[in-house]
């Protein structure tokens, strides 16, 4: 984890930011802060637990297995992603029990069903503008036979 | 335990809704105002009045904040108090909410509460990215959610869990345009069919392009007073008899339930208990269509149906006009339009019109009862307000 650049309090420890969640992600790792009072998974991270308001974490290593909870094609897209549509969005619930929203990228072909196995990966470059951040995304967790 | 009725609304006004090129916000709002003014007589507006609470979401479209003072200037109410809120698509619900809170507190007798937005003149691209300003952007907006794609998302989640059809949403669409085309302030006054409805584009599946409500231009204010003041200014006020309001995630991705609004069902939970009303006591209703799965979901929340029967509700007919509980009887955001700030206090200026019969040809017969149900963005922020024709 040293190779990782990120920002640190006074004391060393890794700061609860989401800036740090995506500077994770840079190194290809999917990342939770878990509470140490309470065990409560969080991502995005937070200062204060919003289940037992301890500000006692630390940061574990998810799977980065999930399954499909919903989705949507997105066909009339915001200006900077108009270009990649229609593209795929979707919610995830994690292997660990938390969910997380992102982009879903599959082959044409693949008919996504709700409760479908995927898995994260990230994008190897940074985006354009503010915020400057690797973004992770969710493919199949495995290559279907067609 | 608060003292009801908790204020009355003496005077309401709507501008036009829809595209109204060569108006800027502060100019549609006078509209709304001076339709405020002229229907109170007995209301000095410069001596009476003494604060404005304006909803109004997104400064970026016009390059113009600091819309409070802005707009109390434009309709002469110079030097009283004014405020803006923003509480995404929620914002003069919230501005009504806390216009009671100003009239109750004692702080003011009578205050003006309000909404606008100019949207229409900005690229769709544009406005669909201001617009999806009130989602989670670190986790939703920068990853290219859009609105539409995040009620689709509850769509899709309903539609598993409940077997709601695309044809049920539909439904939705067609009922509110009904209701539009009978509204001479509605954006798109005329009818559509099923087939319309569910043949037009997808926007972000399953959403069609009739299942979203509009981007419009429009501005809305009602007059608040207290109780006891109300018949100085009015023979026929209205009374607020209950108010809720409630907040959840900024994200969708963090509720474990997809299918259900919380904050909806909380606000609504105590706008009811305040007023001392059920969802069986209210005659009209006018919740938060920005996309026809939020009707639908909502008036499972708010109490009209069981949990996911709302899409047999508006099947059997009975949100219908002559129905059992006429939702959206303006039209709604679907098709009466839904300039974001102004959303929430077109809603109440709906109930007033059909609270005092001033509905025409919409008018829901011997409605005492209303109930509105205003929505900020996909259910992070709902205000809920319960209103009656006697104290």
């Amino acid at each position: 984890m040293e190779e990782i650049t990120l920002d640190r309090d006074e004391t060393g420890e890794i700061l609860p930011t989401i800036q740090n969640f995506y500077r994770f992600c840079g190194h290809g790792r999917l990342m939770a802060l878990k509470c140490i009072e309470c065990e409560k998974l969080l991502i995005p991270p937070r200062i204060i637990c919003p289940k037992c308001s301890s500000s006692r974490f630390k940061w574990i290593q998810l799977s980065g297995k999930a399954k499909l909870r919903t989705f949507s094609f997105i066909h009339i897209a915001p200006k900077q992603f108009s270009s990649q549509a229609p593209y795929i969005i979707g919610i995830v619930k994690l292997e660990e029990g938390l969910s997380l929203s992102g982009r879903i990228i599959v082959d044409k072909n693949v008919k996504l069903e709700i409760g479908m196995d995927l898995i994260v990966e990230f994008e190897d470059t940074v985006s354009v503008g503010w915020p400057q951040w690797p973004r992770y995304y969710f493919k199949l967790a495995k290559v279907i036979e067609q | 335990m608060i003292e009801k009725p908790l204020a009355a609304i003496v005077s309401a006004g709507l501008s036009k809704f829809g595209k109204l090129d060569g108006f800027s916000a502060r100019e549609i709002f006078t509209y709304a105002a001076k339709e405020a003014f002229d229907k109170c007589p007995n209301l000095d507006p410069r001596k009476d009045v003494k604060g404005l609470y304006l909803g109004h979401m997104t400064e970026s479209a016009e390059h113009q904040g600091h819309t409070g003072p802005l707009v109390a200037d434009w309709i002469g109410l110079n030097p009283v108090p004014a405020v803006r809120f923003e509480n995404a698509c929620a914002s003069s619900g919230v501005a009504l909410r806390c216009g009671i809170q100003a009239i109750k507190s004692g702080f003011v007798d009578v205050i003006m509460v309000g909404g606008v937005e100019k949207l229409t003149h900005l690229a769709t691209s544009d406005a669909t990215e201001y617009l999806a300003l009130s989602a989670d952007n670190f986790f939703e907006q920068w990853h290219g959610f859009t609105f539409p794609g995040l009620f689709a998302l509850i769509a899709r989640a309903h539609m598993h869990e409940y077997d709601t059809t695309g044809e049920q949403l539909a439904t939705i669409a067609v009922k509110n345009h009904h209701n539009g085309s009978l509204n001479p302030k509605a954006q798109m006054q005329k009818e559509i069919t099923l087939e319309q409805a569910m043949t037009s584009r997808v926007v972000a599946s399953p959403l069609r392009l009739f299942d979203c409500s509009l981007i419009s231009d429009g501005a809305s204010c009602v007059i608040l007073t207290k109780p006891e003041l109300a018949k100085r200014f009015s023979d026929t006020p209205i009374y607020i008899q209950g108010s809720g309001q409630a907040s959840d995630t900024i994200g969708l991705y963090e509720r474990d339930d997809l299918t259900s609004l919380n904050a909806v069902a909380l606000a609504a939970r105590d706008a009811y208990e305040m007023s001392g009303m059920k969802p069986k006591d209210i005659d009209v209703a006018e919740v938060h269509d920005c996309f026809t799965i939020a009707e639908l979901i909502i008036s499972e929340d708010v109490g009209f149906c069981k949990k996911g029967d709302g899409g047999k509700l508006v099947q059997s007919g009975d949100t219908a006009i002559d129905g059992n509980i006429p939702i959206n009887t303006s039209g709604g955001l679907k098709s009466k339009g839904h300039p974001v700030g102004a959303t929430g206090v077109a809603q109440a200026y709906e109930i007033f019109l059909q609270l005092t019969g001033q509905a025409g040809a919409r008018q829901v017969n011997d409605a005492e009862i209303g109930l509105t149900l205003n929505l900020g963005g996909h259910g992070s922020t709902a205000v809920a307000h319960v209103y009656s024709t006697t104290i």
